[in-house]
């Protein structure tokens, strides 16, 4: 008895084969552009998530309205306008370049040309105004330099 | 000219101090609707009571009125809901009901409970007419009028002083036009 | 009687705050030697006050004591012990404790490591700490207590968020907190140095390990969480640019530029306005984050429950500590003079330029962070700004900082020769540019992108490389033959090259991951497989687990490459009992060059799960490059110019005698 329970046993096991696990979506290439859209989009109940990570049922919702679309042929483009009609921008991760918006988008760029322009004007004007030393300076200079070498508390290595 | 740039990080922290607390009244989470004075999204949906009957927005058009959504498992309406009954009974302006994302045997014996409201309610199980309206939470209201543009949203419960302050004139102006 | 104790010797360190933010002030000020020397012992003696408090906190929570509200609402019986304790600053309240508590603990490490500091500045220091202190335990007391009762006793607590639930929760806030708290010394050094009138080279080789020690600190904790990030949330992201990220994120920006300033300052003597204006904006950002996170202006999965009643307070105190620094700022940089000359192209001006990149950068997270606020706040309607913006704006600012890296610590001091140093890095770069096109290629896939991200990481490293042949050179021909170079290379540079290193790993890390992950949702049944990267995955059996405050289901993985066992893997998805909350548990086998993970989704009908899998290459060298930069950080300020034994100092000494007398240890 004992050997015929595991021959069936042997059997089974060796009938089930294990199979390659399939996509958990009927359509694989569609649904990373689902989430890769989704990603951009920001889920409405959540506390700042995108649409793709949220568990929320409006995110669900809203990603399997997105699917429909995306199999009926509209662009990305046509989704998200689709989207800000009924939500407003609010629900764009990446803001749209509007004249709200010309702040956010070119600020932080200005600010860097505005920066190394100063960062020019004042590094000639800091070079025209560099300090000349006098003639009595440049020989205490030289002096303390002598004791220095000779064994005083000892200096900075150079360039560290 | 040239101690005034020292002052600059200090003038820079002035404004953001009053953009901060001006920040502090404002509500992060409230997302305003972009269908404001556009024309409501039209829909033909079963009617909650009598599923055989459709109820399209066209059929609305010529007199003001106001969507309500709502739903069963909503614990917010519960707050709303006595509000709107009572409004109901004024006969002001008919209120029509969007059951959110329900089941249908729930909601009726929701509203045998808790009263009904509505001239008519109709049944969005599955959400789309919501999305379409940019719902994102219930309870939310819309004003809508005579000509079907949506001129109001309100996000969260009707209260009294909502009603009162903001809701109610509104209506008399739009039913007035 | 615990809590009670707790919320007492918090008024007794309030009361010692407010002493000793005003006598040692007073007494520099007025040269008065009884007066100054109370901001040693004042600082210790909130020290004390503070952990007593935060211990009969901590008490409360460990010993379940769920008449305390805070208690009651952040904690559970069932909760395990670490959790319990963890949970002490799990909450608003109780994290603001930890704030304060870190505050006391920076506040008595400079009490004690100051002995070779002139008594006016120690106390100074002392004082401008402890108005922050003052500030805090204030907001604790009156808006914030958590030491409150809940009467009559809950009869078992509302539980962690299982989100919290986590080693991550044991060491990320502490570290963050060391970092943020940390840079309140900086700015005490520096306001001090402003009411002196005493800004010079020795003044930022005072300045210059604190400030190193807490950007380490901030480094460490900013990674930890990233980390924790990554393998708690389930889908293997690990920054999301989320208001509160981009809180700890600035501080840190601006952190960086002012170590750099620091070492111009301590070495050339220059940059001093810049150093001390960014030693202001570090900490004044790391207040921002405070207010950001705790008044409810800003939505995030991060923020605490709000309450704007605390954000009015916070707001008022960011207006009176950051407004009245950037005033003395205004009325006191004019006079503070200016350094030594250099030229155009120099390591001075590769550090100026560096500084103004970083903050430009750090002003860009600024705007994108607040910029819904703005609109909103001018009824121009409301729009989100997320990780499309941050990252299309960052990565251009941060490029040229990067490319920066390679020539600065090349340059010579004063003046450099652009030709000079071209021809020096001219293998650097030919290295770089080759591999840049050769790696993606023979990873399969290249893009601009990929591209850009490997040379800038095999740049920064092969331009490291570099510098210490450069370097080993010089110290050899220095020292001539028979005596070991390496030994003599400073720590200082050593941290240096190790921190720029880190940069490179990180830079690479995200770049590879980001080009080359893969993953796979599929549906699998028990004896199914799925294959990526070149292992596969076998799902072995699922079982039910019972955890101490938790139900799962658990999956049995087991992960093979060709014939040889990789890894047994085991997934979780949790329901936590009290909260009734969901939380999927990810398994991951981590390695040098790859990560593997595994995560259940949900359930389907027939007792199948849909799996995701995802093999993530180099994903380690992202949280690895971070922890090189802050290890180098903590081996550069243990430099032997900051440990000198300390020598006799006569009286009237010259700032270099004074400089080389440190006493640490």
């Amino acid at each position: 008895m004992r050997w015929l329970l595991l021959g069936l046993l042997c059997l089974t096991t060796g009938l089930t084969p294990a199979k390659e696990a399939p996509p958990a979506a009927d359509d694989p290439v569609l649904e990373q552009r689902l989430m890769r859209l989704a990603s951009e989009l920001r889920c409405l109940v959540c506390q700042n998530e995108t649409l793709a990570d949220s568990r929320a049922d409006l995110a669900a919702d809203l990603r399997s309205q997105i699917r429909d679309q995306m199999k009926a042929g509209r662009s990305d483009e046509e989704i998200t306008t689709w989207l800000t009609q009924r939500y407003g921008d609010f629900v764009l991760y990446r803001p749209p370049v509007k004249s709200t918006t010309v702040l956010l988008w070119f600020g932080p760029f200005v600010l860097l040309v505005a920066g190394i322009a100063w960062l020019l004007v004042y590094l000639q004007r800091r070079r025209a105004v560099a300090p000349q030393l006098s003639a009595d300076d440049h020989a205490r200079a030289q002096a303390l330099l002598r004791d220095a070498d000779s064994g005083a508390p000892e200096p900075d290595r150079p360039g560290v | 000219m040239k101690s005034l740039r020292f002052i600059l990080p200090l003038l820079v922290f002035a404004v953001l101090l009053l953009f901060l607390w001006t920040g502090l009244s404002l509500k992060p989470h409230e997302i305003p609707s972009p269908l404001i004075d556009k024309p409501a999204p039209t829909f033909e949906l079963a009617r909650l009571d009598d599923p055989t009957k459709t109820v399209s927005e066209r059929q609305l058009h010529g007199q003001v009125w106001l969507l309500n959504v709502w739903a069963s498992w909503c614990v917010s309406c519960m707050q709303e809901h006595p509000v709107l009954v009572e409004l109901a009974k004024t006969g002001v302006v008919p209120i029509y009901g969007l059951d959110y994302k329900d089941k249908r045997a729930d909601a009726l014996a929701w509203l045998g409970k808790h009263g009904n409201p509505y001239t008519v309610s109709i049944s969005d199980p599955e959400g789309r007419v919501g999305i379409d309206y940019g719902v994102y939470g219930v309870p939310e209201t819309y004003v809508i009028d005579r000509a079907g543009v949506i001129r109001y949203k309100q996000i969260g419960p009707v209260t009294p002083e909502l009603l009162s302050e903001a809701i109610l004139p509104l209506v008399r102006k739009l039913q007035a036009s | 009687m615990i809590p009670e104790l707790g919320h007492f010797a918090l008024i007794v360190a309030l009361c010692i705050a407010c002493v000793q933010a005003v006598v040692p002030l007073m007494g520099a000020q007025r040269g008065d030697p009884a007066w100054m020397a109370l901001a040693r012992p004042a600082a210790q003696g909130q020290f004390v006050f503070i952990a007593i408090a935060f211990g009969c906190l901590a008490w409360s929570f460990v010993s379940n004591d769920f008449s305390v509200l805070n208690v009651a609402n952040n904690s559970n019986s069932t909760l395990p012990l670490r959790y319990r304790f963890a949970a002490t600053w799990g909450s608003h309240e109780g994290s603001l404790l930890l704030w304060v508590f870190m505050l006391a603990l920076w506040m008595t490490a400079v009490s004690v490591f100051s002995r070779h500091l002139p008594a006016p500045m120690v106390a100074r220091i002392l004082s401008v700490m402890a108005v922050v202190s003052v500030g805090f335990l204030l907001f604790l007391l009156f808006t914030s207590n958590p030491f409150e009762r809940l009467l009559p006793p809950a009869a078992d607590g509302r539980d962690l968020n299982p989100l919290l639930q986590d080693p991550g929760m044991v060491v990320h806030p502490p570290m963050l907190y060391m970092g943020y708290v940390g840079f309140s010394v900086a700015f005490a050094f520096a306001v001090a140095a402003l009411i002196g009138g005493r800004l010079d080279a020795t003044w930022a080789r005072w300045s210059r390990p604190w400030t190193t020690m807490a950007w380490a600190f901030l480094t460490v904790g900013i990674t930890l969480g990233s980390g924790w990030a990554y393998y708690v949330l389930g889908w293997g992201g690990w920054w999301f640019w989320d208001p509160v990220e981009n809180a700890s994120f600035m501080p840190w920006l601006a952190g960086t530029a002012l170590i750099h300033s620091l070492a111009v300052t301590e070495k050339r003597g220059g940059f001093k306005i810049w150093t001390v204006l960014l030693a202001i904006i570090a900490f004044s950002l790391s207040l921002l984050g405070t207010f950001l996170v705790r008044s409810g202006v800003l939505t995030s999965v991060h923020a605490f429950a709000t309450d704007p009643r605390r954000g009015v307070f916070i707001l008022a105190f960011l207006a009176i500590v950051i407004g009245s620094s950037l005033a003395l700022f205004a009325w006191r940089a004019p006079k503070v003079g200016l350094g030594g000359a250099f030229a155009l192209v120099s390591r001075e001006s590769a550090l100026l330029v560096n500084n103004v990149l970083l903050l430009v950068a750090a002003a860009a997270v600024l705007l994108g962070t607040l910029y819904p606020l703005f609109l909103d706040a001018l009824g121009l309607g409301k729009i989100s700004v997320g990780p499309p913006y941050f990252e299309s704006v960052f990565v251009p600012l941060m490029t040229p900082a990067v490319f920066l890296m390679g020539i600065g610590p090349l340059a010579r001091w004063k003046q450099d020769a652009p030709l000079d140093l071209l021809v020096r890095l001219k293998w650097a770069f030919g290295v770089a540019v080759a591999t840049a096109i050769l790696l993606p290629l023979t990873l399969g896939r290249w893009t601009p992108l990929l591209g850009l991200g490997v040379l800038l990481a095999i740049w920064v490293i092969g331009s490291g490389f570099v510098n210490l042949r450069e370097r080993l050179v010089q110290v050899r021909a220095a020292t001539g033959p028979g005596v070991r170079a390496l030994p003599q290379l400073p720590r200082g540079y050593w941290g240096m090259l190790l921190a720029h290193f880190g940069v490179g790993v990180f830079i690479l890390g995200v770049t590879l991951v980001r080009g080359y992950e893969v993953e796979k949702d599929v549906r699998m049944n028990i004896g199914d497989t799925v294959a990526t990267g070149g292992y596969q995955f076998r799902l072995d059996g699922l079982s039910e687990v019972k955890g101490p405050n938790y139900e799962a289901t658990r999956g049995v993985f087991s992960v093979t490459r060709g014939t040889r066992t990789v890894a047994t893997l085991n997934p979780e998805k949790r329901l936590y009992t009290v909260q009734q909350m969901p939380m999927t548990i990810a398994a991951i086998d981590t390695g040098l060059t790859r990560d593997l993970y595994l995560s259940l989704g949900e359930p389907l009908p027939g007792g199948a799960w849909v799996v995701r899998v995802y093999h993530k290459p180099f994903v380690d060298w992202i949280w690895g490059g971070a922890f090189l930069m802050a290890l180098g950080g903590v081996i550069a300020l243990t430099d032997r110019r900051y440990r000198l034994a300390r020598r006799e100092r006569a009286p009237g000494a010259e700032p270099v005698a004074a400089a080389a007398a440190q006493g640490t240890r």
